[in-house]
């Protein structure tokens, strides 16, 4: 047991997690934020993908004692008021999934890949979400909501 | 499944790391970047008694060229790598593989140490080190020693790496003048594991090959150098039935794996399409770099 801290979703949270405990098992048991998906737990559906300090990461591959001092959104931090934030819009509006267990690892695996390139074209879009599986889909409409959130984050730029 | 549970410890410098693991030995697993033992961990494939976690030693990331080599600590992240204006310059085939690693997120936390040191046959990165002649810097408990890449893959995951020893660092040598290179790969899916991939790496002097270095991944238990075709190649004029040729002699003495995936013979005619493809790409690019 290793008491850490760290930030999560803005705040600053504390926890002392067995070493053996992954940063998704500390997300959802021991903060409370069971946004985060546990799927394959080896690193393969891409389910449990969050954010820390700025990249994407599959939080079944981390330990909760690595992230200590890190910043880490998961999709609870996309809609802190309750308010759907633009990506999740889109993906609303094209109707991108349908059961929603892989959807918060593809929503904070698009997130990271949109804020890198927000010109991202199709192809571009399929591939960096090829590490995540959705067994409803078809992967079409998750990729229209992506492409969506794109063409109207580029309209309200300036 | 939940990982088993170990000992944590977590150095943070060199030195105190080989301490752990002359103290445990191989019952320690060394943790770099963790997309690949931590997977081993869940799956219950690897239970060492003791994670000896070195993301915390700040001397061991950082790229440098220096002296015709571009050095490259150990647990540098491939997403760093892929990013440094150093390896764009000087080692061309990496950068044109470090793309093809993985994920995004994997090349997140992923360390180009973690992967060589790792030695999957598939990945890219140890068919790169093995083409390009790449220098392993180990430290164990007497000291420092330097290890060649053909020296380094040993078999399936296995390198020559001793228990108690730490890698701390890979050497590139930076391409000479007239260097093309290529990363070719047949994947099921975008960031999957090769079925097969070939590094590919031409130098072009007065538009005649004076070096060719190939290696394979994916289609034995180490990285393969394809030699044959390399002799072929050096001193020709690059063309369709040369490359064709190099295709036949690179893939004759092969017996690449079988799984579900794909038959031992399927696998060997797509490592000839791939070494036909790596060679127009090398070809193609050195030539565009000449001028």
């Amino acid at each position: 047991m290793a008491d850490i801290t760290l930030t999560v979703n803005g705040a600053a949270r504390t926890g002392s997690p067995e070493a053996r405990k992954t940063l998704a098992d500390f997300l959802r048991d021991d903060l409370d934020l069971t946004g985060t998906h546990v799927g394959c737990e080896h690193g393969v559906c891409g389910a449990c993908t969050v954010i820390v300090d700025g990249r994407a990461v599959r939080s079944c591959l981390m330990l909760a004692v690595q992230a200590a001092g890190s910043e880490v959104t998961t999709v609870e931090g996309l809609a802190p008021d309750g308010e759907l934030g633009p990506l999740q819009q889109a993906m609303w509006d094209s109707h991108s999934f349908q059961c929603g267990f892989c959807t918060p690892g593809f929503v904070m695996q698009a997130t990271a890949f949109l804020s890198g390139h927000p010109d991202a074209g199709e192809q571009e879009i399929r591939e960096a979400l090829s590490g995540n599986i959705c067994r409803c889909t078809g992967y079409q409409s998750i990729i229209d909501g992506v492409l969506l959130a794109a063409e109207r984050n580029r309209e309200v730029r300036p | 499944m939940k990982l088993p549970p170990f000992a944590y410890e977590a150095p943070t410098t060199v030195a105190e790391a080989v301490d752990l693991l002359v103290e445990h030995g191989d019952e320690a697993s060394v943790l770099a970047g963790g997309q690949s033992l931590i997977p081993l961990l869940a799956l219950r494939l690897a239970r060492p008694a003791v994670l000896i976690d070195i993301n915390g030693i700040g001397e061991l990331s950082g790229v440098s060229a220096d002296n015709g080599q571009v050095a490259i600590g150990a647990v540098t992240r491939e997403y760093v790598a892929e990013e440094s204006s150093a390896i764009a310059d000087a080692v061309p085939l990496l950068a044109a593989a470090l793309p093809l690693i993985g994920h995004e997120a994997i090349r997140s936390r992923g360390t180009i140490g973690g992967s060589l040191a790792h030695a999957d046959p598939a990945a890219e990165l140890p068919a790169v080190a093995r083409a390009l002649d790449a220098e392993f810097v180990v430290r164990g408990p007497s000291g420092e020693r330097v290890i060649q890449a053909a020296e380094w893959f040993e078999g399936y995951l296995t390198t020559s790496r001793q228990p108690d020893e730490l890698l701390t660092e890979v050497r590139f040598p930076a391409a000479k003048p007239g260097t093309g290179s290529s990363f070719e790969e047949v994947t099921r899916r975008h960031g999957d594991f090769a079925m097969v991939g070939l590094a590919t790496s031409l130098v072009l002097s007065g538009g005649v090959i004076s070096e060719a270095r190939l290696a394979f991944a994916g289609v034995s238990d180490v990285p393969v150098r394809a030699t044959a075709a390399e002799d072929l190649l050096a001193g020709e004029r690059p063309s369709a039935e040369l490359f064709d040729e190099a295709a036949r002699r690179a893939t004759e003495d092969l017996d690449p794996p079988a799984d579900l995936h794909g038959s031992s013979d399927y696998r060997k005619s797509v490592a000839a399409a791939v070494v036909r493809r790596g060679l127009r790409a090398a070809a193609d690019n050195a030539t565009r770099g000449s001028n």
